[in-house]
């Protein structure tokens, strides 16, 4: 992950990304329906995309946990579906607040919607499964997030064609050259975050390893 | 490990865990009974004088075959966990994905004769027609019923070794196939429809032929890893 | 403690099971340890056994005997550490080496609503022997219970269930035999035809490893003993006098010793 020596360079960038976004969202135009709620966006979809980065890192580092058995993996696999399901979280609440402002409805049974929701759900179960299924459960949690990886293409083919039946207003819009800074800034800001809570995240598990392995070499 | 050896493995499971069946006649019987009671349970939620049932039946269908599927998955396994025989399976000089392919075979066979059973009572409960084109529907359910069959064959047996098993294998199967109960439930209804759409149903019948050739390919290369401790 | 013999390079590549079996006369454990988490199930344990001997693993409860016996089972893989069968490890083709192993767990293992003879025949399937129906017929003789060959298992008494369950086990004729707490619940009789048995094991040359905190069953019929304490091996040595004295003299030493609290 990220190298500790940069971690603070990297702190302060995410700081100031942050800290600048108010303004750059401030800034950027007003959405001809929906107003002011139409800012939402410019957290949502960027804690969407944390959320596909950290579901993706789980699936490939599971994957090399299982079949190479690198523990470095396994703690990446961790950190990752955490933070997946976290920024799943935050896309899941603010989804429907704009959603509810917007259209009236709290929620759509839209394709990405759905898709990023069952997604978000394969993932509290890797977390149910680590934390409830006792020892062993590393290897096992590490294969469900193998089958949710691969599942990805089929629940996204199979929930779009399910919803193309019944057609729905549709949800992002396009994006006004104004608009596309403040999304890139917030995007940024959201990716720096995601790479420096699963760099502390990462950190964490190896010193527990590494304490489990001083308090086994206690009695040799 | 030959080909002709890796089949005669999985066909003495199969073998095994058919004859185990026809003389208890417990996994049978019970999960029988119980996706009956699930579509009852169903019924008395959508069944009224003033609507007919319509296209719920469709889904009816699904959630009775997926509830009742886990519950025979998690018994198949605690068979195999009971006096530890799972052990005895992996000590044994095979290529442990012929012992998957078997207990896989095995719990579709059971599913295949609780849906025989089923549809027509589905078909008599609703007065749906369901059983207006026979050969589609039961491609839908060959497919989806093998596609849930061989991410939960798989899960059962890795969660054998568990804590919490019997609420985790739920709780990790029906996220992971939730597009073979859209397929499924989607196609049925279609089915369901006066004027059927031929494509779309075949378009269905494809992705879950799809889901089954990737799942199964899937679970065949993590199997061995997963078993071992 | 007995130094491993000296091997030839390991050869990497697919053994046929004949030519495993020509020089699979020794196992191995290297330095072998087995963690869970912070728990500590073996710790460096180091010995070997070598055929045409009888090894008991003598420890009380919480020892590590019944990990250890899953390990060289290959049903689990060493946190650290190696197992060597003759020239080979687990990794190098794990199949074969199964098909040299046969174990008798604390469980029978057998299917309760088959049939003696139903259960014999699949496992002989399963272990690749060549005829299943009269090796499962042999077996049955063999352990005098060809009469009851079809009734269903679950109306065996333990006993049976045991002696049925050595058959299992040994239907491949494995060169490695794995027991684990084989004489728990048997009767005076049946202990003895099990001793018997495992003698005449013995003497065919075959490798025997097996865990008991029964002394008076085991007594006269281990070659060395290797006693293990918390997860690590105090001592192997030949047997001389009685298993009792071994287990004293070395667990009564360790008794005083002050032991880290975690």
């Amino acid at each position: 992950m990220i190298p500790s020596r940069w971690f603070p360079a990297i702190t302060v960038m995410a700081m100031v990304f942050f800290a600048g976004a108010p303004l750059m969202i401030a800034r950027a135009p007003y959405e001809s329906t929906m107003g002011l709620v139409q800012k939402i966006f410019y957290f949502h979809v960027p804690a969407w995309i944390a959320m596909f980065s950290g579901a993706f890192v789980c699936g490939i580092s599971s994957g090399i946990y299982l079949f190479k058995g690198k523990k470095v993996a396994d703690h990446l696999a961790v950190a990752a579906a955490e933070l997946t399901v976290l920024f799943g979280l935050i896309g899941l609440v603010t989804g429907p607040l704009w959603a509810r402002k917007a259209w009236g409805l709290w929620w759509q049974w839209d394709a990405r919607l759905t898709s990023a929701l069952i997604l978000w759900m394969i993932f509290v179960a890797y977390q149910l499964l680590r934390q409830y299924g006792g020892p062993g459960s590393d290897k096992l949690a590490a294969g469900m997030a193998l089958f949710g990886m691969a599942n990805v293409p089929f629940v996204y083919w199979s929930v779009n064609v399910w919803r193309t039946i019944h057609p729905t207003t549709n949800v992002v819009p396009t994006l006004v050259p104004g608009m596309s800074e403040a999304f890139l800034w917030c995007s940024v800001a959201f990716v720096l975050i995601f790479l420096l809570t699963l760099s502390a995240r990462v950190k964490l598990e190896s010193h527990r390893a590494a304490i489990d392995r001083l308090y086994l070499s206690l009695d040799d | 490990m030959t080909v002709s050896r890796f089949i005669r493995v999985a066909w003495l499971i199969v073998k095994k865990d058919l004859t185990i069946e026809a003389r208890s006649r417990e996994l049978f019987l019970t999960t029988l009974f119980f996706a009956v009671s699930c579509v009852l349970v169903f019924a008395f939620g959508f069944v009224s004088d003033q609507n007919p049932i319509g296209d719920a039946a469709a889904g009816i269908l699904w959630i009775a075959i997926a509830f009742a599927g886990t519950l025979a998955l998690g018994r198949a396994f605690e068979r195999e966990r009971y006096h530890d025989v799972l052990h005895a399976l992996l000590l044994a000089p095979v290529d442990r994905p012929a012992i998957y392919i078997g207990k896989l075979l095995g719990v579709v066979c059971l599913l295949a004769i609780v849906e025989i059973i089923i549809v027509p009572l589905i078909s008599l409960f609703f007065q749906t027609p369901i059983l207006r084109h026979p050969w589609l529907l039961g491609g839908l359910l060959a497919c989806g019923t093998l596609g849930f069959a061989s991410v939960g064959t798989l899960f059962a047996a890795m969660l054998v070794r568990a804590r919490s098993r019997d609420v985790l294998l739920p709780v990790l199967l029906y996220p992971i196939t939730i597009p073979v109960i859209i397929a499924g439930v989607r196609g049925t209804v279609l089915l369901l429809q006066p004027e059927i759409d031929v494509i779309m149903v075949r378009a269905w019948i494809g992705m879950l032929v799809f889901f089954d050739v990737v799942f199964i390919t899937l679970s065949l290369w993590t199997f061995d890893p997963l078993m071992t401790d | 403690m007995v130094e491993p013999p000296v091997f030839a390079p390991t050869v990497k590549n697919v053994m046929s099971p004949g030519q495993l079996s020509d020089d699979f006369d020794c196992l191995a454990f290297e330095d072998v340890s087995r963690y869970f988490g912070r728990m500590r199930a073996l710790s460096h344990v180091s010995f070997s056994c070598t055929a045409g001997e009888i090894v008991g693993v003598l420890g009380p409860n919480g020892a590590g005997k019944s990990t250890l016996l899953a390990l060289a089972a290959t049903l689990m893989s060493p946190s650290a550490g190696r197992i060597r069968y003759g020239n080979h490890g687990t990794h190098e083709r794990g199949g074969n080496v199964r098909a040299n192993i046969g174990m008798l767990s604390h469980d029978t293992q057998l299917y309760p609503e088959l049939t003696a003879r139903e259960n014999l025949h699949f496992f002989a399937g399963l272990f690749g022997v060549q005829d299943p129906a009269s090796c499962a017929e042999t077996a049955l003789s063999r352990s005098a219970l060809s009469v009851r060959g079809d009734e269903p298992v679950m109306k065996f008494s333990r006993g049976m269930r045991q002696r049925l369950a050595l058959e299992r086990a040994l239907i491949h004729d494995p060169k490695l035999v794995l027991l684990d707490e084989p004489f728990t619940g048997l009767d005076d009789s049946s202990s003895k035809s099990l001793a018997n048995r495992l003698q005449g094991l013995r003497d065919r040359g075959r490798i025997i490893l097996l865990t008991t905190h029964d002394f008076e069953a085991a007594e006269g019929l281990l070659d060395r003993v290797a006693l293990l304490w918390d997860g690590a091996l105090l001592n192997v040595e030949p047997v001389t006098g009685s298993l009792h004295d071994h287990y004293v003299s070395h667990t009564g030493q360790v008794a005083h010793t002050v032991k880290v609290s975690r």
